[in-house]
């Protein structure tokens, strides 16, 4: 039910890449897991509101107050590649 | 004292306030084990206990009897890589509001303990460190995604650890290693710094030897936390658990619970749970949970979609893995690939596709959907009864390697577990017996903040069970 | 315009414009940290906007109330639910792979600012800063580019409006004054050069007396009032071009280079994006309260609009000056210091607007504020009022203010000390013009013969002996008097 064609678009928007072997693999993984859950079609739910929070907090609002920085080598310290104080990446424009 | 870490971590805490046990010498103990660990049950391990004095943590409420943290708590300057090779040798620069709390409470760091990547798992086969082998057999799972907590305080490695449960984390492996499992109402104890699998699923929560000690713990991970939007006050205070009797107690077995392939030995032990429930004084009911059945499909769904977006992060640009390319694109995909594992980019996959557009009413919306009438179902079970029981799993645990194959059979373990954590509500597991020798969960489910109840009802059906929680290795 | 091209279709433009708009709270959208003006790269961060693992979100409440100022300010619906949720997409200044924003449920829906309806404000975060710096060799890649994450997480509202307008000038002109009324807000320093005020505009054309929209093209971030209306005329023109050569305008996201007016597409070479929107699991849902409501209102201050239509209702201005003072904020302001000021010299209204409208802005500079100059309110109001008293010509009026622009100080005491009074009563001016009759006895005999036209050389003559100082109608109506016409 989900073609190469699907993963290999899926894959492009999660930034993965899939070897040939790991499309194929995926195809048909998603597509038994998707047939279990296809299951959720049965119900009819048009009247249901959707629950995207369990918890009923409203407004858990911050006050405007400035707190610390954390120092920049250690805003940097994990970083693969750094230049001039910023993170190296290659350019998106190239 | 002879085996310092034969005691439990109240027996420990009591030990070192009343002047009998020295801190120290308990950390030393539990290192050595740590450190000697046979079971793949740590990714680190510290070299030193508290750099509080022993008179100071005499004072303080958990006497620094040490705590073994799972991988995905962040913890400033150790290693937290959360199971991924994406974060090998990540060490963050703050520590997660729930571990620097029971520090203050007077915790004192033993480990970080290994877990399926990013908790995405049922086994714990899915880490990028190895997988975890079970105490009570090494042929087989300790149960995931907190399975290297569960080992490590199943063998005494550890007195108790930190884990964190989504579908079933802390309360599967949990039964499988015959330690007490509890995971808490959504909201209670901050999910500030800890690696995100889905957001609105996680939940941090105790493993344990004994119930006594899940609730000592609890009690001092919950408060409130300006870190975390979701995060609640707790309305009760958390006591120490002291039920001898369950009069009056109303248990509610769901209807359909024969359906999903329970083994007729994990059936056996929690029927047994029953009738030593009911000698308490309990009674037994039938509660209908109509949509129930509906729960791994709505958590397949919500669960990758959440961490699709959650793991969007891992770009190789502010930290962690980078595989160098001429160009951006090539940066990413690269990056992600290597870094992630199998189960990882699936449970990607499967949730950027229930997003994508054209999809998500079908899924996404829909799964929010059931995620409603779930929650409606237990609500209307609880004003029938005080709890909801079952098995924590369906099966005992199972051998390394025998369900890799095939995601759906593994994603069934959690059939128990997910249709409470889709409610947010809380729920422990506590060992009931064993079945061909491998320990079996009995999952006891409250309403929200009910956490008080359901320890007090554990802990009397733990004094009735009587289970001793030292593995018979096989 | 050639006949060849009166007889074909005539376009007529649509637009709608997107505005984004950093919000002057302390701190980030989501985090602690204070706002960055141009601090070394990567000084203003913590864990939550480097979105490094396990941070979380925390909504900063100063923003919601911002947001909840303009939408009152735009007669927007403030919704009393509103829930923010994330847009996934990967780019190097977006640190979570996506943008916490809002979506269906935005925080304010509907409004309008003059003839222009808004169709929603909404609050996101503000994107990281990204720094080309060309081939580097710590890296594989060819091109490289540098992130500071200062920027990132900046509360930012971005204002939609309906396509309801129809040219370059319009759009500049209404952008105007929507920059007025969110500067009157003190919720922005709206200033497009340093990108807290940054504008899309959505354009179309279609043929005139056509209802249905044409393929619209996104032109973005145009950085000032001046390329906003050469970027859209460009544009504009360049679909033009299209139709009328039988071609198909593509919707695509354009660039306007202001050097060259060149128009490039900013199409990546990726697939379409979806963004894959959902609720943020990590915030929850705003819910207006009647405190939040309340503040936000006390908060209001005189809008422009308001203010111009005070200035002519109350004051007696023309409509121009009415809307130049009250939408160039910090003009109306010193008009209304100077208007107070009323010291032995009140100043009349409409002759004080035209002074600070015209004379001092054309010494100031345009785009200047009078109150960071040497001249003090009260001294251009007393100023005026001389001029009004005929104490002082227009002329030696405009040398004063040249001084007070200059070095300050009090138009009397400057009049005094240049000698620059008025040549006032008859009994001083006429012996000057009845001197200058007599040292101009062809032009006299003209004027009595009825021919007004020399009388030029007399006034000035008188000018030259007053040094200017002399009113020009006095002096024809003495030479009248004296010539019995
Ligand atoms: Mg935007
Ligand atoms: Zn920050």
């Amino acid at each position: 039910m989900i073609d190469r064609e699907q993963v290999l678009h899926v894959a492009r928007l999660a930034r993965l890449e899939l070897s040939e072997q790991e499309v194929g693999q995926i195809a048909t993984e998603l597509s038994s897991v998707l047939g279990h859950i296809e299951k959720i079609g049965e119900l009819s739910l048009d009247d249901v509101a959707p629950t995207s929070h369990v918890v009923e907090v409203d407004n858990a609002l911050r006050p405007d107050v400035p707190r610390p920085c954390l120092p920049r080598e250690v805003a940097l310290a994990n970083a693969p590649a750094v230049q001039d104080g910023g993170f190296l990446v290659p350019s998106p424009q190239a | 004292m002879t085996d310092l870490t034969a005691l439990t971590a109240k027996q420990a805490v009591d030990a070192v306030a009343k002047g009998d046990l020295d801190p120290a010498e308990l950390f030393a103990a539990y290192r050595a084990k740590a450190a000697a660990d046979e079971l793949n049950a740590f990714t680190w391990v510290a070299d030193e206990g508290a750099t509080v004095a022993a008179d100071d943590l005499r004072a303080m409420p958990l006497a620094g009897v040490p705590l073994a943290v799972k991988d995905l708590f962040c913890t400033e300057g150790v290693p937290s890589q959360s199971g991924s090779r994406i974060l090998e040798g990540y060490r963050p620069p703050y520590t997660a509001t729930v571990v620097r709390r029971l520090a203050e409470a007077g915790t004192t760091l033993l480990a970080k303990t290994n877990q399926d990547e990013f908790a995405m798992g049922s086994s714990n086969e899915n880490s990028a460190y190895g997988p975890v082998l079970n105490p009570w057999d090494r042929t087989r799972v300790p149960g995931g995604s907190s399975g290297g907590s569960a080992a490590a305080v199943a063998s005494g490695a550890a007195p108790w650890a930190l884990g964190t449960d989504t579908g079933g984390s802390i309360r599967q492996p949990a039964a499988h290693t015959g330690i007490v499992g509890h995971k808490p109402t959504y909201g209670t104890v901050s999910r500030y710094g800890m690696i995100a699998f889905a957001s609105s699923l996680d939940q941090a929560g105790p493993l344990t030897r004994d119930v006594t000690d899940a609730a000592l713990l609890y009690r001092h991970m919950i408060g409130h936390d300006a870190c975390d939007s979701t995060s609640l006050q707790h309305p009760e205070e958390i006591v120490l658990p002291s039920a001898q009797r369950l009069d009056g107690i109303r248990l509610g077995v769901p209807e359909d619970l024969t359906g999903e392939g329970i083994e007729p030995g994990v059936l056996a032990r929690f029927e047994a749970t029953l009738t030593l429930a009911q000698e308490l004084g309990a009674t037994v009911h039938r509660v209908a949970l109509p949509h129930a059945d509906y729960g791994l499909s709505a958590y397949y769904v919500i669960a990758p979609a959440e961490a699709s977006s959650n793991l969007a992060r891992f770009d190789g640009v502010r930290y962690g893995l980078r595989v160098d390319a001429d160009d951006l694109m090539s940066m990413y995909t690269k990056t992600r690939h290597d870094g992630f594992g199998a189960e990882v980019k699936r449970r990607i996959m499967l949730g950027t596709y229930a997003l994508s557009s054209g999809y998500y009413d079908a899924y996404y919306g829909k799964a929010q959907k059931v995620r409603t009438k779930i929650a409606e179902d237990f609500t209307n079970a609880f004003a029938q009864v005080d709890f909801v029981v079952t098995p924590t799993a369906p099966t005992v645990p199972f051998e390394l390697g025998s369900k890799t194959g095939d995601p759906l059979a593994m994603y069934l373990n959690d059939y128990f577990t997910v249709p409470i954590s889709l409610a947010g509500l809380p729920a422990i597991s506590i060992p009931a017996g064993l079945s061909e020798g491998l320990p079996v969960g009995f999952q006891l489910a409250g309403p929200a903040f009910s956490e008080n109840r359901i320890l007090d009802t554990a802990y009397a059906l733990e004094q009735a069970i009587g289970f001793d929680a030292t593995p018979g290795r096989v | 315009m050639t006949t060849a091209e009166t007889t074909e279709i005539e376009y007529e433009t649509v637009i709608g414009l997107e505005i984004h708009v950093q919000l002057a709270t302390n701190t980030k959208m989501f985090c602690s940290c204070a706002l960055s003006f141009g601090e070394p790269p990567n000084t203003r961060t913590c864990p939550v906007c480097l979105g490094l693992p396990g941070s979380l979100p925390v909504a900063n409440a100063e923003a919601i109330h911002y947001g909840l100022m303009m939408g009152m300010a735009l007669g927007s619906e403030l919704a009393p639910r509103s829930i923010f949720h994330r847009k996934n997409y990967f780019y190097p200044d977006l640190p979570k792979g996506y943008q916490i924003s809002q979506y269906d449920e935005p925080l304010c829906l509907g409004g309008r600012l003059g003839d222009v309806r808004i169709h929603r404000v909404h609050l996101e975060e503000d994107a990281a800063k990204l720094v080309h710096v060309g081939p580097s060799g710590r890296l594989a890649a060819s091109d490289a580019s540098i992130v500071d994450f200062n920027r990132g997480g900046t509360p930012l509202a971005e204002i939609v409006t309906e396509p309801d307008l129809r040219d370059a000038t319009a759009a500049a002109e209404w952008l105007r004054m929507l920059r007025a009324t969110l500067r009157t807000l003190g919720v922005s320093d709206v200033n497009m050069e340093e990108g807290s005020l940054r504008c899309d505009a959505n354009i179309s054309i279609r043929p005139v007396g056509s209802t249905e929209l044409g393929t619209k093209t996104e032109l973005k971030n145009m950085n000032s009032f001046r390329y906003i209306e050469r970027g859209i005329r460009a544009e504009v023109a360049r679909q033009t071009a299209i139709l009328r050569s039988g071609g198909t305008v593509e919707q695509e996201t354009l660039h306007f280079d202001p050097r060259t007016e060149a128009i490039t597409s900013l199409r990546s070479k990726e697939e379409a994006h979806d963004y894959r929107y959902f609720p943020e699991p990590d915030l929850t849902p705003v819910a207006i309260t009647e405190a939040m409501r309340d503040r936000a209102a006390a908060a209001l201050p005189e809008l422009p609009l308001a203010r111009a239509e005070r200035f002519e209702k109350d004051l007696g201005l023309s409509a121009d000056s009415a809307h130049l003072l009250a939408f160039r904020t910090e003009l109306g302001d010193f008009f209304e210091a100077a208007l107070g000021d009323n010291g032995a010299h009140a100043a009349e209204p409409q002759p004080l607007a035209n002074w600070v409208a015209n004379e001092l802005v054309s010494r100031l500079g345009a785009d200047a504020d009078p109150s960071e100059s040497k001249v003090q309110p009260g001294a251009l109001a007393q100023l005026v009022a001389m001029v009004t008293a005929k104490e002082v010509t227009q002329g030696g009026a405009r040398q004063v203010l040249d001084k007070l622009v200059a070095t300050g100080g009090e138009p009397q005491a400057i009049v005094a000390a240049e000698g620059l009074g008025a040549v006032g009563g008859a009994d001083e001016l006429a012996p000057i013009v009845e001197a200058a009759l007599a040292a101009n006895p062809d032009v006299a005999e003209k004027l009595r013969g009825g021919d007004m036209k020399p009388i030029g050389v007399i006034v000035g003559h008188v000018m030259r002996e007053t040094k200017g100082r002399a009113d020009g109608g006095e002096i024809t109506r003495l030479v009248r008097e004296q010539l019995g016409l």
